[in-house]
């Protein structure tokens, strides 16, 4: 079947591997009708995170139809159109059991690695380095997907690849980003990132109540969408305006009431900072540029929440951990706990209370991924999200 | 401090200064120590500053050095040697050279003094049946009750299941075992084990058979979790390797050290009694731990071979003794073809 691998520093190349096929009896395989390109497979594209090999297959956001099944399942049939979530869970395990199933006990085979960079070891993940498991990731035709009784969620036919398909990744991410937010209604929500998960970080927080949302990024036609699509009120331009002054502007001096960092390790800035980080990143001095976390922590108001879903790989620098400590604020996180969302998720589509295809700029055939790559990274003809095509 | 440590640190801080000249100025410090520079003694003279650079790591770094105090003391017989026989050369500046010897001397008393202080001090090793084979510890939490955990255990035949390098554990009946070990490079080692101790879901311990091959012991408890959160158990493992301490730093060079061996058991474990199956990615079936393949799909053989040897398709029993969830049922009873194999259809 054909792949999108990882090939070293900026490289991705579509090539040839073998077929996947059952391995342990809870297993499934998956033929992949759509998958798409995550914000997060830049930072492995970019080499920020470590234990990649030459030649893994990419990819964590798919989704396509059951063509075999292991003895063990019983759940998810030949078949079956399935949204599979990116976290691996084996449903089991006391964290499993718990809702939080990014952290499955279980699924990471490479739990001593992760454990190393770590403390304690977190879920395996499709296609996202050695660090999560060494799986195969879902920018190809086929995957194999463990503990197919747990993971796959079943979608009716009526939807669309492109309405379902998010419910993998970005669309509980970003969901999860609002609700660790506490929102009560009527709160002022400051988002960094006006990415795909940023998108949806902004039209959760609107469907769970808050009253204004401000969208902070730097690309226009980004910010033009959190406001015309996502839902947006008010929206910053980071390289026009100064953001904490802005932010104070806009909140009558208070602060936004909860703050939500939906960019993570790889950040920017127009200011000094940025050349610090950027440099202190380069020379392996840190790991993570934490510049929009810095901000957010400096603008959200005294108590209020910071809730990051930008993905951090592993150290950070001048943390502001005197402004968390003295205002009293409460810093929630966590790779998603994507199967605790997606039923509830899908039934907000199927009710029409979110239409998520509306991130997409970009469709094209999995051959073509490294273009996707290119149009993604580099921010090329307005793109926001690429969905590939099989 | 003891002296024994004291004198070690001294000496590990005198090698490391001496090894740093030796290497960086070798010709000098000939000159300096009566010996003009000659053919390939610089060279010489290079090698040894790394030995001395060796000990001072071990020296300085470690809590309880004693190999590296004796190998300061087998160093000095050998500088002993070089010197002395150097003493006759012709353009030998003879008094330089005599002072030079004196001090050698003195180093090697100082340095058998250390040796012999410091393998006295060294803690004696814990367990003194095993002959100086260091335990290891480890525990993990089993999301299942105590009696099951322990049930599990106790029929030692499942031990493979979990263990990497074991192959095989057969049941001799009267607490007797016979264990089948795969070692480094396919080696294979075989040995007879006895229970020593069986306190129904709390302890089990067990040890090889006096003089049958490679000496090992182990126990394991099982205390229940707080907050009904499952089983603690709780492992420690002494054996003796092989190849003695060598053959640890060797197992350890090629990543199989056995601390992480260990853990790493004790996760599949917990895996086999959870979930009832060993998680597989495809960059490490087939047991990879440091040499990992890259992230995928292994080709039609490949699979063959990890589908034959993962948990739950070669016909071992369940994990579940409780019946909640039937893992080793095959796909007849769905109406299909019956195999243990996954069924394709399309």
């Amino acid at each position: 079947m054909l792949a999108n691998t990882w090939q070293g520093r900026n490289t991705v190349k579509v090539q040839d591997v073998p077929d996947p096929t059952i391995l342990n009896r809870h297993d499934a395989v998956v033929r992949i009708t759509s998958t798409a390109i995550c914000g997060s497979d830049l930072h492995l594209v970019d080499g920020y995170v470590p234990s990649m090999l030459k030649g893994d297959v990419l990819g964590h956001e798919f989704m396509g139809e059951v063509v075999e099944t292991g003895p063990d399942v019983r759940n998810v049939r030949v078949g079956d159109r399935v949204v599979v979530p990116f976290p691996i869970a084996c449903g089991q395990c006391w964290s499993c059991q718990h809702e939080m199933f990014s952290l499955c006990e279980n699924t990471n085979p490479n739990a001593w690695m992760a454990e190393k960079l770590f403390g304690h070891p977190t879920a395996g993940i499709y296609g996202y380095s050695h660090l999560t498991g060494g799986y195969p990731g879902g920018q190809a035709q086929y995957a194999r997907v463990p503990f197919a009784d747990v993971n796959p969620l079943k979608v009716p036919a009526e939807l669309p690849d492109e309405q379902v398909l998010f419910l993998s990744d970005i669309l509980p991410t970003g969901y999860m980003g609002a609700e660790m937010c506490d929102l009560q209604g009527g709160e002022v929500v400051a988002v960094w990132g006006a990415g795909p998960v940023g998108q949806f970080a902004i039209a959760s927080a609107r469907m769970l109540g808050a009253e204004r949302i401000i969208a902070i990024d730097r690309f226009d036609y980004r910010l033009r969408m959190a406001r015309e699509k996502a839902g947006a009120t008010d929206t910053i331009n980071y390289e026009q305006e100064d953001v904490l002054e802005t932010l104070r502007e806009l909140t009558g001096g208070r602060g936004p009431d909860a703050v939500i960092d939906a960019v993570g390790m790889e950040a920017h800035s127009p200011h000094i900072d940025y050349a610090y980080d950027r440099t202190k990143q380069a020379l392996r001095l840190e790991t993570d540029r934490p510049l929009a976390l810095r901000e957010a922590i400096m603008a959200v108001r005294n108590g209020g929440v910071v809730s990051v879903i930008g993905v951090y790989g592993g150290f950070i620098d001048k943390f502001p951990m005197g402004a968390v400590m003295n205002r009293g604020l409460t810093i929630r996180s966590g790779q998603c706990h994507v199967q605790r969302y997606m039923q509830p998720l899908l039934e907000r589509i199927q009710r029409g209370d979110i239409d998520p295809s509306f991130v997409i700029t970009h469709r094209m055939p999995l051959s073509d991924a490294p273009k996707g790559y290119d149009l993604f990274k580099h921010k090329k003809d307005d793109c926001v999200k690429v969905v590939l095509k099989n | 401090m003891t002296v024994g440590r004291t004198l070690s640190r001294g000496l590990g801080a005198f090698s490391l200064g001496l090894g740093a000249v030796q290497l960086v100025a070798p010709r000098r410090l000939l000159r300096a120590t009566g010996y003009p520079p000659r053919g390939s003694s610089p060279l010489v003279m290079r090698v040894i500053g790394l030995r001395e650079l060796g000990a001072a790591g071990g020296l300085l770094v470690q809590r309880w050095p004693v190999p590296f105090a004796w190998m300061r003391v087998a160093g000095d017989a050998m500088d002993l040697a070089l010197a002395g026989r150097g003493l006759r050369a012709r353009d030998v500046h003879r008094s330089r050279a005599m002072a030079t010897f004196g001090a050698l001397v003195a180093v090697t008393a100082a340095d058998l003094a250390t040796g012999v202080l410091i393998t006295r001090e060294a803690p004696a090793q814990k367990d003194g049946s095993l002959g100086g084979a260091k335990p290891v510890r480890k525990s993990i939490t089993v999301n299942r009750p105590r009696e099951e955990v322990y049930a599990f255990w106790r029929d030692l035949t499942h031990l493979p299941q979990f263990m990497h390098h074991l192959e095989d554990v057969t049941d001799l009946g009267n607490g007797r075992s016979h264990w089948t070990a795969k070692g480094p490079a396919n080696t294979r080692a075989s040995w007879d084990a006895e229970l020593t101790e069986d306190r129904p879901n709390e302890r089990i311990a067990w040890r090889s058979v006096p003089g049958s091959g490679i000496q090992n012991s182990g126990s394991v408890e099982f205390v229940d979790a707080p907050g009904d959160r499952g089983t603690e158990v709780r492992v420690e493992l002494a054996y003796e390797p092989p190849a003695g301490p060598l053959g640890i730093a060797a197992a350890k060079l090629f990543g199989e050290e056995p601390e992480q061996q260990v853990s790493g058991d004790l996760r599949r474990l917990k895996q086999v009694l959870e979930t009832g199956e060993v998680a597989q990615s495809e960059a490490v079936a087939g047991g990879r731990t440091i040499r990992q393949r890259p992230a995928q799909p292994l080709d039609a053989g490949e699979a063959q071979q990890v589908r034959a040897t993962s948990n739950g398709h070669d016909g071992r029993s369940p994990a579940r003794t409780d019946g909640t969830t039937p893992v080793a049922e095959t796909r007849a009873s769905d109406g299909s073809t019956g195999q243990p194999e996954a069924v394709t259809a399309g």
